[in-house]
Parts: C-alpha cells; sequence; structure tokens
C-alpha cells in the first residue's frame, strides 16, 4: 500500500504522524532493524513508540520546553532516530550534526543553535561534548547511549539515554496521557529542524524547516515514485545530510516501510547486500565508490570472467543508450540483455546490495554522465535528484523511462522552477524553508518573494528539464571567453577508477590546469602489480609511472573537448582533499576559494614554466593533531605548449 | 567455565618463588620472585634477552622451571601442563603471532572457547538441550563481549593470513580473552603496531583490565616505555635474568639502578610520543 492517501495538511506534524502509524501498525509490523553483534534485531512499531514516549518524557521531566533545540551526533542508530522523534513529540527542535566534525565545528554549531540537550552515541562524542561546555553554557545536558568506556565519567551534566528513559516511564506514571497531549499541541507550521548547511564558502547557515516543509517534500516525492511499507531502506548515510532525513523520517513515516541501520559503518557494505533494499538515496561519491569497487575488481578477475564482462556491459550500453533516445528496443537487444543480466548484471547487482532496488537517487552533489551511464547499463534504475536543504531536499527529479544523463529532471509537483535573467536556478513549493536560524541578511538574499534562490546557474532544456550547470561563483571562463564548468570535468576525471579527487583551474587564465588526488588503494594495487616501490601516498604520488597513469586519464577526459577547455598542466597531490583539513565541505564538495588560498604555490606553479613546486603545509589528522609536511611536487604537461 | 574467583582485588593471584631456568648453562632466569595481585596490570621490562618471554612461557606452563615454584591463587601449578593452567583461568598473547592463518577470525576466536565446552562428539551432532544451549551461550559472549569490545565486526568473516599485522594482534587478544582468563599474559602486544593501532590497543588493555564485566590481571611484556608507564600499577624491571627492581612506574623511572642498568639502552626508554 503506498501512503498518498495521507492527506498533509497545516495541522499534521511528524509526531502526530508518527502517533497515526504507530497506532496502525502496532506490533504486527516492523518498523525498524538494527544488526547487532551480528543479528538483524527487529523493533515493531509498537517498540518504536514505546522509546520514543519513554525517552520524550524523559527530556521533558530534565526541563525540554517547546521551541528548545536538542543536538545529536553519532552514526545511524534506532537510538539516534528516537532521540530526534522524541524532541521533536515535545515540541522540540533537532539539529544534527555530522560525526566526524571537528571540535570547533560543533562548538559553533552548539553556540549558534542555542542546544539545550546533546545527545551524543559513544564516549568519543561526550568527550566532544564536555571539552566545549565551558565555551557552551547554554548547554545543559549530555545524554549518552553506548556504555563502553562510559565507566570513568561522573560528571553531573551526563545521563545515559536509559536513565533519560526511566525518567519518562515515572512521568508518564504521574501524568498518564501527557506524551498525547505534548503531540497534539504541535502545528504544522512549527519548526523541527535546524539544519546547518555545508557552506562551501562561509561558516555553516542554520536552515529552519517546518513539519509542513519536510512531510509536503515527502508527499510529491512519493506521489512521483510511490514506496510501499513493504519495502526495506537502509539507513546508513548521516541524519545531518537533509537526504538521509527525507528518506528516514518524512518519507519513511509515511509510508511506512521498514528502516535498517547496519552493525557499524564499516559493515554497511555488507548490511546493504543482506538487506537488499528496495529504494536508495546517496550521493554521487557513494555511487563513484561502487563504480571504483566493479572496475578494480574486474582488472583482478580470470580472462573468461572479463570477457564475459566487457560484452555484457557492451549489450547493457547499447540498451541503456537507445532508452536514453527514448527508441524502442528491438527484440534481438532485449534477448541478449536478457543473457547479460543472467550472467553477469544480475550477480553483479547482488554484490551492490541493489538485487531489489527499484529506485535508486543520487543528489547533493553533482556526478558525472559516465557513471550514470555505467549503473543504466547494469540496469540500475538510478535517477539524479535535485534540491537544496532550503527546499527539505528536493525539487527535481527524473521521472522512470525519461532519464537523461545530462540533465536533473522534472520538478515534483506543487513546484516550480524557473530561470532568471542572469541563469540562475530559483524555486517554489510548499517545501520552501522559513529561513535561516539568527542571520536575517542571508535569508533576504536566499528567499524573495516565497522564491529560493539556489545559487546555482543552470537551464531548461527543450524536453523541460533543468540542467544544473554549476554553481554560479564556481563557472569559469575560458581563454575565448566561454562559461565553462569545472565540476563538468572533474566529474569526468573522477570516472577512472585510479582518481580520487580532482580540482580542475583556469578561471580567466590563459590555459587549464588541474590538482589530482589519486586513490591510493587502486593506484597502491596497480603499483604492486608492476613492481613499483612505494611507502606512502606522498611517494606513490610523485612516481614518474604514477604521472604517466594519471596523464593517461587526463587525456581520456581531454578527449573531444574544445581545445581552450582541454587541460595542459597537472600535479598529484601529495594527500587526498580532506573534510577535516576544511578542503572538503562534510557532503564532500570541493571548497575552492579555500583550497585556491591554501595551494597558492602549486596555482602559482601551475601558471608558470616551472616543473617542480616546494610545499611546506601542515595536515590534521582526525583526532585534531597536526603533522607539518615538506615536499616537493613534480608538475607535469599533458599538452606541449 | 573458570571456577568462581574467591580472590578480591588486592590478593596475589600469582606468585613465583626462587624460579631457575636454564637452557644448558645459560642461566635465562636465575631466582625470580615476583608477585601480582588481582586487579593490576603488572609489566616486565627489560632489554632483549632479559628473559621475559621465558618468565611468560614459565608462568603459563609452556616451559617448566628447574627450581622454584609457581602458584597460581595460592595453588602450586609449577607441575601442571599449558592447557591445565588455561582451564583455570591463565590465558596468554604471544609475541610472534600464533594464529591459524587459514581460519577465519571467527573460527580463531571460537577455539578459545572450546576449552570451556563439555558437550561430547554425539550429543554435539544433534544439537539439542544442553549443547544448544551451550552454543548459544558461548555465541552470545563472543559476539556481545569480545567482537563488540575489540570492534572487528567487519572482519569476523575474514580469513586471517588476508589481515593487516595490526589487526591480526587484536585477533589474538580476542581469541586470549575467549577462555574468559583471570590472568592474561601479553606478549608484546603493541610491537609492529603504528601509532594509531598503539593507542586502541592500550585502550582495550585497560577496558579488560577495568570494566567491570572483566577485570582481567594483566601481566604484559613491552618494550614501548610510554605505554607501560601510562598504564601499569607495577613495573618488574628483569636484567640477565635477574630481578633489579618492581614497583611502581615512578618508583621505576627515579630508580638510579635501573637507570645505571640501562645506561646506553636508550630505546628502553624510547617512546613513540
Amino acid at each position: 500500500m503506498n501512503g498518498s492517501h495521507i492527506e498533509i495538511t497545516k495541522d499534521l506534524t511528524i509526531p502526530k504522524l508518527f502517533l497515526r502509524q504507530c497506532r496502525k501498525y502496532g506490533d504486527k509490523k516492523v518498523a525498524m532493524r538494527e544488526k547487532e553483534f551480528g543479528i538483524w534485531r527487529p523493533y515493531t512499531w509498537q517498540d518504536y513508540y514505546e522509546n520514543v514516549k519513554n525517552l520524550c518524557l524523559g527530556m521533558v521531566s530534565l526541563g525540554l520546553k517547546k521551541g528548545d533545540k536538542v543536538a545529536m551526533i553519532g552514526d545511524n542508530r534506532p537510538e539516534g532516530l528516537w532521540s530526534e522523534m522524541a524532541a521533536l513529540c515535545a515540541g522540540g527542535i533537532g539539529v544534527w550534526l555530522f560525526q566526524d566534525c571537528m571540535m570547533e565545528e560543533v562548538r559553533y554549531i552548539i553556540d549558534h543553535s542555542d542546544a539545550k540537550f546533546f545527545v551524543g552515541e559513544t564516549q568519543e562524542e561526550v568527550d566532544k561534548a564536555l571539552s566545549i561546555r565551558e565555551a557552551c553554557p547554554k548547554m545543559e545536558r549530555i545524554i549518552w547511549d553506548d556504555p563502553k568506556g562510559m565507566r570513568n565519567y561522573t560528571q553531573d551534566i551526563l545521563v545515559s539515554i536509559k536513565q533519560v528513559q526511566e525518567l519518562g516511564k515515572e512521568m508518564e506514571r504521574r501524568e498518564p496521557g501527557l506524551f498525547e497531549k505534548l503531540i497534539t499541541e504541535g502545528h504544522g507550521d512549527d519548526v523541527c529542524l535546524l539544519f546547518y548547511t555545508s557552506g562551501t564558502t562561509a561558516l555553516p547557515k542554520g536552515a529552519l524547516l517546518s513539519h509542513w516543509n519536510m512531510l509536503t517534500m515527502g508527499h510529491n516525492l512519493m506521489s512521483v515514485d510511490p514506496c510501499y511499507d513493504t519495502d526495506d531502506f537502509v539507513s546508513y548515510l548521516p541524519f545531518a545530510w537533509i537526504g538521509e532525513q527525507m528518506m528516514s523520517i518524512s518519507c519513511g513515516l509515511q509510508m511506512g516501510y521498514t528502516l535498517n541501520f547496519p552493525e557499524e559503518p564499516s559493515t554497511a557494505r555488507d548490511d546493504i547486500r543482506q538487506i537488499g533494499p528496495h529504494v536508495m538515496f546517496a550521493p554521487p561519491r557513494l555511487y563513484e565508490g561502487m563504480t571504483r569497487q566493479v572496475q578494480v575488481k574486474y582488472i583482478d578477475s580470470t580472462w573468461i570472467k572479463r570477457k564475459i564482462y566487457e560484452l555484457s556491459t557492451k549489450i547493457g550500453y547499447k540498451v541503456a543508450n537507445l532508452k536514453f533516445e527514448k527508441q524502442p528496443v528491438p527484440w534481438t537487444w532485449r534477448s541478449l540483455n536478457w543473457l547479460a543480466s543472467a550472467f553477469m548484471q544480475k550477480k553483479l547487482k547482488d554484490h551492490l546490495g541493489m538485487s531489489r532496488l527499484r529506485h535508486a537517487y543520487t543528489g547533493g552533489a553533482a556526478m558525472g554522465p559516465d557513471h550514470f551511464r555505467f549503473f543504466h547499463a547494469l540496469g540500475v534504475n538510478l535517477k539524479q535528484i535535485y534540491g537544496q536543504t532550503e527546499i527539505a531536499g528536493i525539487s527535481i527529479v527524473h521521472r522512470d523511462g525519461d532519464v537523461k544523463f545530462d540533465t536533473v529532471g522534472t520538478p515534483i509537483p506543487e513546484t516550480e522552477v524557473k530561470i532568471t535573467e542572469e541563469g540562475e536556478i530559483l524555486s517554489k513549493s510548499p517545501s520552501v524553508f522559513l529561513g535561516y536560524y539568527k542571520n536575517e541578511e542571508a535569508t533576504r538574499k536566499t528567499l524573495v518573494d516565497g522564491w529560493l534562490y539556489s545559487g546555482d546557474r543552470g537551464f531548461i532544456d527543450e524536453d523541460g528539464h533543468l540542467v544544473v550547470f554549476d554553481r554560479s561563483k564556481d563557472v569559469m571562463t575560458l581563454s575565448d571567453g566561454r562559461p565553462f564548468s569545472p565540476q563538468y570535468l572533474e566529474t569526468r576525471l573522477k570516472f577512472s577508477p585510479f582518481i580520487q579527487e580532482a580540482w580542475v583551474i583556469g578561471d580567466k587564465r590563459e590555459y587549464i590546469t588541474a590538482v589530482m588526488c589519486i586513490a591510493y588503494d587502486v593506484v597502491g594495487k596497480w603499483a604492486d602489480d608492476k613492481k613499483i616501490n612505494y611507502t606512502s601516498y606522498q611517494e606513490l604520488s610523485q612516481k614518474p609511472e604514477v604521472y604517466g597513469l594519471v596523464q593517461k586519464q587526463i587525456e581520456e577526459a581531454n578527449k573531444d573537448l574544445p581545445s581552450p577547455a582541454k587541460i595542459r598542466r597537472f600535479v598529484n597531490l601529495y594527500k587526498v582533499f580532506d573534510a577535516d583539513d576544511e578542503e572538503l565541505t562534510r557532503t564532500s564538495k570541493l571548497k575552492r576559494a579555500f583550497v585556491e588560498n591554501r595551494y597558492k604555490d602549486i596555482v602559482a606553479a601551475l601558471y608558470s614554466s616551472a616543473d617542480t613546486v616546494h610545499m611546506d603545509t601542515a595536515i590534521t589528522y582526525e583526532d585534531g593533531r597536526e603533522q607539518r609536511i615538506k615536499t616537493d611536487l613534480h608538475i607535469q604537461d599533458v599538452i606541449k605548449a | 567455565m573458570v571456577e568462581a574467583s574467591e580472590l578480591r582485588e588486592g590478593d596475589t593471584i600469582l606468585k613465583l618463588e626462587n624460579v631457575h631456568m636454564y637452557f644448558g648453562r645459560v642461566a635465562a632466569l636465575a631466582g625470580v620472585d615476583l608477585e601480582v595481585k588481582k586487579g593490576e596490570i603488572h609489566s616486565i621490562i627489560g632489554p632483549n634477552g632479559a628473559g621475559k618471554t621465558v618468565m611468560m612461557n614459565c608462568i603459563n606452563g609452556l616451559y617448566r622451571p628447574q627450581r622454584g615454584n609457581i602458584y597460581y591463587k595460592g595453588r602450586d601449578v609449577t607441575h601442571l601442563k599449558p592447557h591445565e593452567r588455561a582451564s583455570l583461568g591463565i590465558s596468554r598473547t604471544f609475541q610472534k603471532i600464533e594464529l591459524f592463518g587459514g581460519m577465519t577470525v571467527l573460527d580463531n576466536i571460537r577455539l578459545g572457547r572450546h576449552i570451556h565446552l563439555k558437550s561430547g562428539i554425539i550429543s554435539g551432532s544433534i544439537y539439542v538441550g544442553k549443547t544448544k544451549q551451550e552454543e548459544l551461550a558461548a555465541r552470545k559472549f563472543i559476539e556481545e563481549e569480545i567482537i563488540d569490545l575489540l570492534e572487528i565486526e567487519s572482519i569476523r568473516n575474514k580469513t586471517v593470513e588476508m589481515l593487516p599485522y595490526g589487526l591480526q594482534k587484536r585477533v589474538e587478544l580476542g581469541r586470549a580473552l575467549a577462555l574468559n582468563p583471570e590472568l592474561l599474559l601479553l606478549d608484546e602486544p603493541l610491537a609492529g603496531l603504528n601509532l594509531e593501532e598503539v593507542e586502541d590497543m592500550a585502550r582495550f588493555i585497560l577496558d579488560i583490565n577495568q570494566e567491570k564485566r572483566w577485570r582481567v590481571t594483566c601481566i604484559l611484556v613491552e618494550h614501548d616505555m610510554g605505554v607501560v608507564m601510562d598504564i601499569s600499577n607495577r613495573v618488574f624491571v628483569l636484567n640477565f635474568g635477574n630481578k633489579i627492581m618492581d614497583g611502581t612506574p615512578a618508583e621505576v623511572q627515579n630508580n638510579p639502578e635501573v637507570i645505571k642498568a640501562y645506561l646506553g639502552e636508550e630505546e628502553l626508554y624510547a617512546t613513540r610520543r
């Protein structure tokens, strides 16, 4: 049964919907599963209800009031979702942080959001919270979940989720019916989530989303691609990413499908395969990772398997291309495709956990057409989603049978999209956010007469599909004056399994250059096979053979580009771009202005005649330690000037 | 299962009395006395060839000392075989990893549990009643206590020889824990690990020692002085088979005799930090 019959009114809130679904399914249906100690453990809707109720009342008895913020950090676990739902039920506002946030980011967000409670999963998160305690006096309680390593923590500010739930049970005994009463008090226009956007340029901004925003977005997406309450979804991407909120909370509640939580982030891939989800939404880097995995396994396998793979993909590409061009697939190709599917694609999809997949979505960043074609050739219905946190995650999506790999699709119902004269993409829908928290100026710039200014440049093509060119501020001008999207070239480069990250430079310059980060494991394996010795990433990246390899990948990407858009010179960086070094956002987007400043020596050298550049910088480890790196980097010409 | 511990924190769990161990005419241990209290992390340090591993082997029964006695929980165990000592609750890891390379991580750890499984071949093959309960309990123990503690969920079904060295060390610790020991002998658990792995391993040792569930007394042979001085309750200094001193880390660090004995032995105090 699909849930599109649920009518979204201004009075409806996420907790009200939660209550309704709990009553409907009770203990007859599994709401979520968590893999723990090697076994999938189910929680019915009744368990979900009990846990949220106790947690919610516990938080209330600790002093949570309507409108208070509850900050949460941790891996995807039922307890995390319960905390969020509990906060919402009490009329609170959820604020999620990325698990790998550095101390300074945590401090900024906790302080800026005025969070009253901090919910952390393990000792690591508790440590983060304790160390910013002085700087964030508004934080009243730190709630923790996993007792491991917590034996020596006696601070008064700490309380475990179990204790909070006990407090909740007491509260329930004192005031029965309070939980339901709290939920009834909510209204659709109330703020439910405060979302800190990744911000490629400045400090993160907090977007305020209402229940109405979240629910209408889920409703409109589900009316395009319905899900069913018998579906399975694997929740393993950070809750701090709007896409995960959209699937786990908004769509999940409306459809009543089962959420599955992997045991650990490191086991997610195996766990996904065991579940075989029906629907998947992930940023491009996940799909890029899968493609790389397949390409590497292909290089590693035996002759006969490689031949079968080559033949099957050829058939797959042919059929996919026919479908892209909306041409009928002749029966000969259809039967060949059936064979290819039986011999190869089906098994490969099973390994990737995609065997039951109905819809796969990608969003959050640009994805290269090559990756797109790759998945369609496998028979995976991969579709682009376009949207921002400010529009609750989604405004545009591909329709089944109308997928074009260079577009992002057409607007979902109740959504209007238009392009300004400068080419900026604007959108309007019931899901457009309320504004930025404590930032009037940014709100005024982004939200004009109900239209959301995206800061992306794009156009609408002859079929009514939106084409996103790039971030407006990232669009480069080539030497011949034409505009050019660096992202386009970067995603092309990243289709090579040997390339992890690429940064294309050349705005208003004579020619285009690139800074390349090799994929350590893949290039490392390639080097092993070639008997090339190396001890570290840094050393490997500077090997002449590796330069040769990277050059080949660049030449491939340069092919069929106009001459001014071709990469002329490149350098292999001694490390991979990392969010901890602030080079990427937490959602893995390159912060161009930042890297441009950080690596200005490299940029200068790329536009000189030098063939080496000396580097002397510091890198930051995940635990905050720093190390200095001194090295010489070689610069190579792809095309001789 | 190990018999219920009647010892309290601070009671002597292990005592070596005047232990001599000769190889030909070489005295590997020349009358060593050691007393380990329950609940401690007791480290043994000394230069290469001092006799540290010989001491471990004597405690766990791989070597039988020519003279002297070893008491475990007040009982003379000098003449017991290694497996008999293991069933009393003495477990160990090795300096050079001694895992079964062709088996999975889970199988290696299960092997450590085997000594506590009572069911025979026949009941084992029909898997009912007590046998089933025993198996389920063993599974629960391994999954919930060991794999979760050591954070090796993602490799539980991998073959050991395919794993990097640092993880193999962790698996070996897991196997030693599967025995549910009261006394754990750790022979250079940090050797060959990188900085991050050292920090993880030190944390695991502390967890095993302090977590209410475990409370395992540890004897630690280790060269990484930073870690030894950080986590030990007592440090025993050995040189050429002789005890130099036995005291708290602070006492050892300030003892002129220790410093004298290791003059020039800079790496003794070498640490990664």
